[in-house]
């Protein structure tokens, strides 16, 4: 267990590291610069070399890669380059909103998932599992942002009400926070319960069929015993692993949802990061949703292995 | 290369060569195929449903510019926000573009973009996949650093950038998403070829000298293409959810084109409350669409590859 644990630590680490070049590489890579861009049109030569070495921007590509993983390392985030506002303050106030969303998104779909896959996969073939598959496969095609427009309009329209859009912190008003990010994380967790309802209901079918699950039921177990002790266990892990695969569409998803409903969050802010080219702000904010997949799927490869002894030993 | 041949002639049925017999000795192609067809609708209805809509929407792309009715940007500000009527088939948006025709050429876009960004994104990750899964060892190891990598970016804040670097047109957004679902893609013929490499007929085939190039193609690929067109089938609906995500933040085509994504951005939003038909008409040509190819694929998946089974 100890040798896979670290085996797997050991193979994360080169891929952070890549990671952390390409968040940086990917906004330089991008023509225009976000001096050009502040300073508009009319800026004369000496101003752009000033803004330049104001930023930093005038030293080589490679020092300014070093300058910025040194400074990482001492735990300063850097500024942002179109506010000039420090990062780290911008994530103080980002940061809660898309981590609220996220979360409240993934145990959404995953408790959706249970019950209905579960559901599916014990009455299979009947009206039940029919209508449950029809509305997952439907649910995979309709995008999310067809789904907020919907939301946003039909009740305006037949009932003269309006979904309530925008932010509070949670630590502010609880009540008011949730009434806001409820619609929201719906939505962003629909497509995910729609892909991990049809996960629960195949891998349950497979379980369903096991020789344990068999004898559960010859030694006379009680039908919920069976399926929730014996059967969704051992179902469950597969659902697991995608559901960390699945985290990186969900925080990508975060930013259509916060276009949408006026949530500042990290999506929109590293949407419009890059469309400002504020390599300042956009490559941390790349940075984090890098890792928090990366940290994810270790964590899910590690819980299974622990939860799943075959895993350790192939 | 006569020698490997001769060997698997010798044998007769090595898994590598059983498509290729079979495929040699159909000579009556399209009774055959037509034969095929019929037992895939009846063993699976929703599958054949699927295929369908997809053909429907081939049709609708290809002679788009022959059943359209009109130019679909051309304005016409006496008949804005038309409701849908005998003139209008599916009604006008604000600036009296005919919504029909616009869906009609947003399809053309759509199913190129789906075609071609899968097309591309097999292809390289096919590629990846095989050599990274029959190689093994350090080449395997560092390639999939390289994927895992690329798979921690969220999906859309890559496709951002690379739209972002390129500029917004339909080959960037092509280029775009086909980059982000190479990855996914290499991971599944990597885990394939991982599973055919252990058979015997590749050893035999190494035996008699046959060159790494020559077994990959002939021996490894043919085994891992069932699992490569029923993911490439399912992907295709996504790329065109992609398209119509990216669209719909304005990184797809330039307006004034018409594609479904950005008919919903920009129009749809602000009328939605008095224009219903703006925001319907095109979501439903794109649940419809990625329906038609979710269908197909996951009918393909049990008819084909059943271990793949809620895999995606």
């Amino acid at each position: 267990m100890r040798n896979y644990i670290l085996r797997r630590i050991a193979l994360t680490i080169p891929v952070i590291v890549l990671v952390t070049f390409g968040a940086f590489a990917l906004l330089r890579m991008i023509p225009g610069s976000v001096v050009d861009l502040k300073a508009g049109t009319a800026q004369s030569e000496a101003d752009t070399k000033r803004l330049e070495k104001q930023f930093g921007l005038d030293k080589p590509i490679p020092e300014q890669f070093l300058i910025w993983v040194g400074d990482l390392a001492r735990g300063d985030l850097g500024e942002s380059l179109w506010t000039t506002e420090r990062v780290s303050t911008e994530l103080r106030r980002r940061f809660p909103a898309t981590a609220e969303l996220a979360l409240m998104a993934s145990l959404i779909a995953s408790t959706i998932a249970l019950v209905a896959g579960t559901t599916a996969a014990i009455h299979q073939d009947s009206w039940l599992d029919r209508t449950i598959q029809f509305v997952t496969i439907t649910g995979l095609a309709i995008p999310n942002f067809v789904l907020a427009t919907l939301l946003i309009s039909l009740p305006a329209i037949w009932w003269g009400k309006v979904i309530p859009e925008g932010y509070v912190p949670l630590s502010d008003h609880p009540l008011e926070n949730l009434q806001k990010m409820i619609f929201p994380a719906l939505i962003l967790g629909a497509a995910l319960a729609a892909i991990l309802t049809r996960l629960v209901r195949s891998t349950m079918l497979e379980v369903l069929r096991q020789d344990y699950v068999r004898t559960a039921w010859a030694k006379g177990l009680a039908g919920r015993h069976v399926i929730l002790r014996h059967a969704l266990r051992n179902a469950l892990l597969p659902v697991m692993t995608v559901w960390g695969l699945q985290i990186a569409a969900l925080l990508g998803g975060t930013v259509i949802m916060e276009s949408m409903f006026r949530i500042p969050g990290m999506g929109i802010a590293t949407l419009n990061a890059v469309k400002q080219r504020d390599y300042g702000l956009a490559q941390v904010l790349i940075l984090i949703f890098g890792l928090v997949y990366i940290f994810t799927s270790l964590a899910v490869d590690i819980l299974y292995a622990y939860i799943d002894p075959r895993i350790r030993y192939t | 290369m006569e020698s490997d041949r001769l060997y698997h002639g010798q044998l007769g049925v090595t898994a590598g060569n059983v498509a290729y017999h079979e495929l040699a000795g159909r000579r009556s192609f399209p009774a055959a195929a037509w034969r095929g067809a019929w037992s895939f609708a009846r063993q699976k209805p929703l599958g054949a449903a699927g295929v369908f809509v997809i053909l429907v929407f081939v049709f609708v792309a290809v002679f788009a510019d022959f059943i359209d009715r009109g130019d679909p940007n051309q304005l016409n500000p006496d008949h804005m926000l038309q409701a849908p009527n005998s003139q209008a088939w599916f009604g006008t948006d604000n600036l009296g573009r005919d919504l029909y025709s616009r869906v009609v050429h947003g399809a053309r876009v759509a199913l190129l973009v789906g075609f071609v960004a899968v097309g591309l994104a097999t292809a390289a990750g096919t590629t990846i996949g095989l050599v990274s899964g029959f190689y093994g060892g350090k080449v395997d190891l560092v390639i999939q650093r390289f994927v895992d990598a690329i798979l921690a970016f969220p999906v859309l804040v890559i496709a951002l950038a690379v739209v972002t670097a390129v500029g917004p047109s339909l080959r960037n957004l092509m280029l775009a998403i086909a980059f982000v679902m190479t990855p996914g893609f290499s991971r599944v013929v990597r885990a394939s070829v991982l599973g055919v490499r252990q058979n015997l007929y590749i050893e035999a085939a190494q035996a008699v000298g046959a060159t790494t190039p020559r077994i990959l193609l002939r021996h490894v690929l043919p085994n891992v293409t069932a699992p490569i067109i029923v993911v490439a089938t399912g992907a295709i609906g996504s790329a065109i959810l992609a398209e119509a995500s990216l669209s719909f933040l304005g990184l797809g085509p330039p307006p004034p084109n018409a594609t479904w994504g950005s008919m919903l951005a920009i129009e749809a939003r602000f009328y939605i409350t008095t224009a219903w038909w703006l925001a319907v008409v095109p979501s439903a040509a794109i649940t419809f669409a990625v329906l038609g190819f979710n269908l197909f694929g996951d009918a393909l998946r049990d008819v084909w590859d059943p271990r793949l089974r809620g895999t995606r």
